[in-house]
């Protein structure tokens, strides 16, 4: 497929080209592929044991407790997150985005073939979100993190005891303001003002898309990605500079 | 009455058909052509396009697939396998799940000697449980590549939005099944996970006791969302009989349903993509 890069426009395998019978050229190979995925697990399994711990004792908590692996990007979340964000709307955030993927991106290009030329910012999107903020958290979840959730190296000891200096502030704090309504007007408007602003640079740079696109479709889509990238930023503000929360309210804590 | 009785074989003829081999292909002419062998099988083996064609489409199993195909289809490089792969461990998943049902009951007391009993003392029960969850996290690891395959080919995009949908609910069904059967060994390791993944259901907004406007809701530890999902306020032997039920019943027939949509969509929206 390395030439559909290099031709967007020519139709390299295009339909109505030659059709092979799926028997034999389709089945075996699958039968093939069957026999080596099927091999590949039973020898797997002959080798290496499925784990078993001592029986449940809701008495006794490990330290760290971790929820199945392929949750651990989600379990790293709540770091930065409380527990209604990283553990409820974000997964619910995901798999909705993922759903309206269709709807929103409507360049034609690059449907049915491998390219990057023809969708760069798609590609781009959907890796980050899928190789950095799924993958990467949950390889950092599974190996890095050790007992009270803190970061441990491959190399260092798993040290129960480990001391973390909490010098967390709030974003409101760390500006200077100090009474608690400032602190929720200012975190409100922080807050308010970064999807508000990236929503208005948004439309204003595709502003001559926004008739064939229509509005619904790209304001869901830069919303989407502002939340996307808003994670982001309080993972850096967190590890960066020490923020613990931006916006404080009586209800919610973002 | 002489033409009646059975005929005595000439021993010397039959010594020939034996040595020329030409007993063999009576014997087959007597099989292929008996009324058994033609109600069996709808259509000769020969390597024939006629033949080709009915062995797809005479053939309740493999008549999912088209009859004939892209050549870019075959592609490794093009479907990275995937999507099959995700299928055919879900096949191993259920085989060998109905395999460990036998053994395993789904009760407090029970749950974890029956998962001691299944290592130790049942035949293969060992390879059968090993088998079963690495297909499983297996089956994690192909589902996303699957996707990732399909989002990089662009293979969402119209016709083929909807059978993306699916698709996307397909993911999280295997993550629930997955999860859910996380917690059957009913060990340290299975209840705490599960306890860790359950909590987060409590930060439900409005649902869940400690979530965001519960108090408008009137949520409770024992009359939220998560009580709903685990019987009970923490994870406890309702909670184990839940997750089975879900395990082994409803979601597999979601998500077998679910399939069945998603291979006939394939098909539907004019089989597996590729350059229009």
């Amino acid at each position: 497929m390395a030439q559909m890069a290099a031709a967007p426009k020519k139709k390299v395998e295009g339909l109505g080209g030659e059709k092979l019978h799926v028997w034999p050229y389709l089945v075996r190979l699958e039968f093939l592929c069957a026999l080596l995925v099927i091999i590949a697990l039973t020898v797997w399994s002959i080798v290496i044991d499925a784990p078993l711990e001592e029986a449940a004792n809701p008495t006794k908590t490990p330290n760290p407790s971790k929820a199945p692996w392929y949750f651990l990007g989600l379990q790293d979340i709540l770091v930065y997150f409380d527990p209604w964000f990283a553990g409820v709307v974000a997964p619910v955030l995901i798999i909705v985005g993922l759903m309206l993927i269709p709807y929103l991106d409507v360049n034609p290009k690059g449907n049915g073939y491998y390219t990057y030329h023809e969708r760069k910012t798609a590609i781009w999107v959907y890796s980050f979100g899928f190789l950095v903020l799924w993958i990467a958290l949950i390889i950092m979840g599974v190996f890095l993190r050790g007992p009270g959730w803190n970061l441990f190296m491959p190399w260092q000891y798993w040290d129960p005891h480990k001391v973390v200096a909490l010098v967390n502030v709030d974003l409101p704090y760390a500006f200077g303001v100090r009474t608690y309504n400032g602190a929720m007007l200012f975190g409100g408007a922080v807050i308010i003002g970064y999807f508000a602003v990236g929503t208005a640079i948004y439309f204003f740079m595709e502003r001559k898309a926004l008739k064939s696109v229509g509005f619904l479709r790209m304001f869901l889509k830069i919303e989407l990605f502002l939340i996307m990238m808003g994670i982001v930023i309080k993972i850096v503000l967190r590890l960066g500079f020490n923020i613990k929360y931006v916006w404080v309210t009586p209800w919610f804590n973002i | 009455m002489a033409s009646n009785s059975p005929q005595i074989p000439n021993i010397a003829e039959l010594m020939d058909k034996i040595k020329s081999g030409k007993i063999f292909s009576e014997i087959a002419k007597e099989i292929t052509g008996s009324q058994i062998w033609t109600s069996s099988f709808r259509h000769g083996y020969a390597d024939t396009p006629r033949n080709r064609v009915l062995q797809i489409a005479s053939n309740v199993w493999l008549h999912l697939h088209p009859v004939k195909i892209q050549r870019h289809a075959l592609r490794i490089k093009f479907t990275w396998c995937m999507g099959g792969i995700t299928f055919l461990l879900f096949l191993s998943t259920v085989v060998t799940g109905v395999i460990l049902m036998f053994y395993y009951r789904p009760v407090g007391e029970y749950a974890y000697y029956d998962m001691k009993y299944l290592q130790y003392d049942v035949p293969f029960g060992m390879l059968m449980r090993n088998m079963h969850r690495w297909a499983a996290h297996a089956m994690v690891i192909t589902v996303w590549l699957h996707m990732f395959r399909v989002f990089l080919t662009g293979s969402y995009k119209p016709p083929r939005e909807f059978n993306w949908v699916i698709g996307v609910f397909l993911v999280t069904f295997t993550l629930l099944l997955s999860f859910t059967g996380y917690l059957l060994p009913w060990d340290q390791l299975a209840m705490w996970a599960v306890t860790v993944g359950t909590n987060m259901a409590r930060a439900t907004p409005f649902l869940g006791n400690e979530g965001p406007f519960a108090e408008f809701v009137g949520a409770t530890p024992r009359y939220d969302v998560r009580a709903l999902l685990i019987g009970g306020s923490v994870v406890g032997p309702p909670a184990l009989l839940r997750f089975y039920v879900l395990h082994c019943i409803f979601i597999p027939l979601i998500a077998g349903a679910l399939m069945i949509v998603h291979f006939w969509r394939i098909r539907k929206d004019g089989g597996i993509s590729g350059p229009l």
